[in-house]
């Protein structure tokens, strides 16, 4: 019956100090393939690199500005660029630079936050929804379609206006909205996935099914999920943008780039320079964004 | 014959672009192919043949080009010349037929359309020209009423059907050249065997130049005069077929035989041999002989001296340094007796019932059609996959399921398993009622019954270490304390032949073979009573094939646990069954001991399985029973014996109205048939 008697039993184990390396080994070269990756698609490389200085611009943003985001220097109301200023002053003399470089904080913290949210609901509805089919789908995709029946924008607006705007209320309607699109591909990977045979080895282990979800499942969603990941943070912020614009983003006086346009759009033509460099900025952002994730599912695409 | 031949390949190198660097897949391939000539191409996956045959009609993609050397058909330059040259070509003088008949057609034309289509424009035929000439094509590869076929979508026709329009379609223009890579591969035997019937049929009849591309040395040796066998991109061996089957001469040659299982030799008289390791990749290619590092027979020479392909015998290259010294030396390569001794308990002749299954039904619903159907207006209509089935099976032995693909054999492992819910029936495992799926069995009974897997590719978690994906198994059922998991983890490798290093390493790192072997160490890791293999090898290289077959013989041998292997392939059920089921639609048509499957009397489905099976032996003279047609649907399985629509001895009404009787043909040998026993002895076979 046992196994015993095909192998001798291992006397010691040999294999302690070099396994960890091995296991180091095998992780630097998903880095290295990851890197690869990446340098072999153009697109993908400017993508980075322009996410990567709002990134940088973002952490060290009390580094790199002279004045506090809500300084209000009485001296320079509505100036255009100049030596004190780098990019001019708005309406009530705060400096447009440092409101630049802290909006892209809160849009850098608040915009993956809300994501990441709308991701552990989208798996949370998708992979049951998906892994166990029938009545359980119905259920759970006719209610995602009636959320997704509803515009984007019209469903931020009916959200943020019932429960009042604050960075949290935005958190809370960017994953509710993005929730169902997350839902619907994550039940689209199960399905595929859950056919395979290493989930009915799985079963044969007779694994619970939320092990089977989260361990044989969810793991090899990966590539399509990070895509789609970067794609939503773009969208995010522009949402996030759309929802400043609109009053209805995170109160002022706190920097925000939509809130900025909002600002600043009435007397544009006095002083272009808060419009201008906010919309820029989500310009940007947002195209860089786009160029990362598409760069990456196109190169990942061509290795199969 | 034509002294000047077809197609000749002068010393072609050919290489692919990579990201890193230019890849040297072929190198220095030189062969002819004469009118009336069938060269075939034989070698393991990633040997280069398909690149060969690509090259001759550049259809090499935009990162492979032929680097060197000619490719000369009929005397006329092809490498180098432009695209619109080429074209004129294909499908006119040099046509092909692909692998995959599905994907081969456009599976939104119709069939007449897609054959017009190289007839216009090739022969600039008018469209009823067209259609007459295409009729007369589908005629030709006997298909069965050719005007419907004509209408018809792709998908509305069987694989071999769809094969054999390729096919037609090949020889709309009559070809001087015919290029046909792995036909047969994705058929089911039975298929198989009668389209190498039409190949060979129309080869001698229409005397055209083909050169066949295969896996198989079973198929070569039925439809090749000559045979090319590749190895990494280079010919390692060049004869006539009786020569290369008679008197291989390169290693390789005589590797590739040697790990075929043996349709006529029963369990336990031979073991296999594979070839040890994997075919080198094109950009990392050993010095010396490229075979080198997998022969068994390699001297201190091999490894640094690259053998040239020299004349042995007439019409006989070899590609080896010490071909010379065993010229005749046939005795190195005898079959060596099986070494092991069997397991004590095997002895035994009557070990107790493992798994006694009893009229098991598998039904699947088929999805509702109407809305009055949510109303239970509509009848509701079953997949009979598995019907009535009924069987047991001793402790230590195995039992192979064979039959065509759609006979409810890999549905039946899943109910056994649990993976699907049993609609009627009972099944006993070890004295428990396991008739119930698995969320409802204990731990003790779903550790006693594993699974291997077919799919190399899908039987691993891509996301975790192999070592983790073991270590699951012994955590889940606490097989060994959890301070040991590893070392029982580096225990079970070893025991699959794979060493310790194996632990950190990712699936995708792992071969094909490799895979699955990993996939059995995850299997007997509960040390179970049993374990189902569901086609374990039939995705595998024949090298990588014998070893696997060998591991899982060993792992019998010692642990003595009970098996059931489902397969098509009759072959490898001979090599590692003790008894043998025959499934046919759902039902059980033969069961018996092994040795009585493989001799008549039979079955006639059996009888037909085992005329199907491609022999590697130029020699033999196949029998000519073939089914036609395919496996019937079994939402509405034909009445009375589900076999009377293919059945070449047909006895008349009584096969469709009453149930096929069960006859005793002793030794435990069933036969669901109305011939009677002294009946079925003399059909002729």
């Amino acid at each position: 019956m046992a196994t015993e008697n095909l192998i001798p039993q291992k006397q010691e184990r040999s294999a302690g100090p070099s396994a960890s390396a091995m296991a180091f080994k095998s992780l630097w070269k998903s880095v290295k393939d990851l890197a690869e990756l990446i340098f072999s698609s153009p697109t993908a490389v400017i993508g980075m690199v322009v996410v990567l200085a709002w990134v940088l611009v973002a952490i060290f943003a009390p580094l790199i500005t002279k004045y506090s985001p809500l300084f209000e220097d009485y001296m320079h109301i509505d100036k255009g660029p100049f030596g004190l200023h780098m990019l001019g002053t708005d309406d009530l003399g705060r400096d447009v630079w440092s409101r630049v470089a802290f909006g892209a904080r809160t849009i850098l913290s608040l915009g993956p936050l809300s994501v990441l949210v709308a991701f552990v609901c989208g798996c949370a509805l998708g992979l049951p929804a998906g892994y166990y089919g029938g009545w359980v789908d119905e259920a759970v995709m006719r209610v995602l379609d009636a959320f997704m029946a509803f515009p984007t924008i019209l469903l931020y607006m009916i959200i943020i206006s019932a429960v009042g705007a604050s960075s949290f209320n935005v958190v809370i309607a960017i994953a509710i909205g993005g929730a169902p699109g997350i839902a619907r591909l994550v039940r689209a990977l199960t399905m595929d996935i859950k056919t395979r045979e290493y989930v009915a080895a799985a079963k044969l282990r007779g694994e619970p099914d939320f092990i089977i979800m989260l361990r044989e499942i969810l793991p090899n969603c990966r590539g399509p999920l990070i895509v789609d990941f970067l794609l939503r943070i773009g969208y995010a912020a522009f949402y996030i943008g759309t929802l400043g614009f609109l009053g209805l983003g995170l109160p002022p006086p706190t920097p925000d780039w939509g809130g900025m346009v909002q600002e600043g759009h009435s007397h544009m033509t006095v002083n272009v320079w808060p419009v201008l460099s906010a919309t820029l900025a989500i310009v940007t952002l947002v195209i860089g964004l786009n160029m990362f994730a598409d760069g990456l599912r196109e190169e990942s695409m061509r290795y199969q | 014959m034509d002294p000047s031949p077809i197609l000749s390949l002068k010393n072609v190198a050919i290489s692919y672009k990579t990201r890193k660097r230019d890849v040297d897949a072929v190198r220095d391939v030189s062969f002819d192919i004469s009118q009336g000539e069938n060269l075939g191409l034989v070698g393991e996956s990633g040997c280069g043949k398909s690149t060969v045959a690509f090259s001759i009609v550049n259809f090499l993609g935009p990162n492979g080009r032929v680097t060197h050397g000619d490719v000369l058909f009929k005397g006329e330059q092809l490498r180098g010349r432009s695209e619109e040259d080429l074209r004129k070509l294909r499908g006119a003088d040099i046509s092909m037929v692909y692998q995959e008949p599905m994907s081969a057609l456009n599976p939104s034309m119709r069939i007449q359309d897609q054959m017009a289509e190289s007839l216009v424009a090739h022969r600039g035929l008018s469209k009823k020209e067209a259609y007459g000439e295409s009729v007369a094509a589908l005629k030709k590869v006997y298909m069965p009423d050719p005007d419907s076929v004509m209408l018809r979508y792709p998908h509305q026709l069987s694989g071999g059907q769809q094969q054999r329009v390729l096919i037609a379609m090949a020889m709309l223009n009559n070809p001087s050249l015919l290029i046909m890579d792995e036909p047969t591969t994705a058929l089911d035997v039975t298929v198989e065997a009668a389209v190498l019937d039409l190949i060979a049929e129309l080869q001698e009849r229409y005397q055209t130049a083909t050169l066949y591309i295969s896996h198989n040395l079973g198929v070569v040796a039925r439809v090749s005069h000559k045979v090319a066998v590749m190895y990494a991109g280079e010919i390692v061996e060049l004869s006539d077929t009786r020569a290369i089957y008679r008197n291989p001469m390169h290693p390789y040659t005589m590797g590739l035989m040697r790990c075929l299982p043996d349709v006529d030799a029963p369990k336990g008289t031979r073991t296999l041999h594979p070839i040890e390791g994997r075919v080198p990749s094109p950009d990392h290619l050993p010095l010396g002989c490229i075979f080198s590092p997998r022969c068994e027979l390699a001297s201190e020479d091999c490894s640094h001296k690259h053998p040239d392909l020299v004349e042995m015998a007439p019409g006989h290259q070899v590609r080896c340094l010490r071909s010379l010294e065993w010229k005749d030396a046939k005795k190195i390569w005898e079959m060596e007796e099986l070494a092991q001794e069997p397991c004590p308990d095997r002895a035994n002749p009557n070990p107790d019932m493992v798994l006694n299954v009893e009229k098991a039904k598998v039904y699947y619903r088929v999805p509702l059609k109407t809305v009055g159907g949510l109303f239970g207006l509509e009848k509701r209509n079953f997949v009979r996959a598995s019907d009535d089935v009924s069987f047991f099976i001793r402790r230590g032995r195995t039992l192979g399921i064979v039959g065509e693909s759609g006979c409810g054999k890999s549905t039946l492992a899943r109910a056994i398993v649990g993976l699907e819910p049993l609609f009627a029936g009972r099944i006993d495992f070890l004295g428990l009622d396991v008739s119930k799926p698995l969320s409802k069995r204990t731990a003790a009974t779903i550790k006693e019954l594993q699974m291997v897997f077919q799919d190399p590719n899908g039987v691993l978690n891509p996301s975790f270490s192999v070592g983790d994906q073991i270590a699951f198994s012994l955590r889940r059922f606490h097989t060994v304390p959890s301070n040991q998991v590893r070392a029982e983890v580096e225990r079970l490798l070893q025991a699959v032949k794979l060493d310790e290093s194996y632990y950190n390493r990712l699936p995708r790192q792992l071969s094909g073979g490799e895979k699955q072997r990993v996939g059995i160490a995850r299997a007997i890791s509960t040390n179970p009573a049993m374990v189902v293999c569901d086609e374990p090898v039939s995705a595998l290289d024949v090298s990588v094939q014998a070893a696997v077959l060998n591991l899982l013989l060993e792992i019998q041998n010692s642990n003595n646990t009970t098996m059931i292997l489902i397969s098509h392939d009759l072959s490898s059920v001979r090599f590692f069954a003790d008894d043998v089921a025959v499934m046919y639609l759902g039902r059980i048509v033969e069961i018996g001991p092994c040795e009585t499957i493989y001799q008549p009397p039979n079955h006639p489905y059996t009888t037909a399985l085992l005329a199907a099976v491609p022999r590697p032996d130029p020699d033999l003279k196949s029998s000519h029973i073939r089914l036609s047609g395919t496996v019937p649907s079994a939402v509405n399985p034909p009445s009375g014996c589900r076999f009377n629509t293919r059945c070449p001895f047909k006895i008349g009404e009584i096969c469709e109205q009453e149930e096929p009787p069960r006859r005793e043909m002793g030794n435990g040998h069933l036969i669901f048939c109305h011939y009677t026993p002294e009946d079925l002895k003399t059909l002729k076979t």
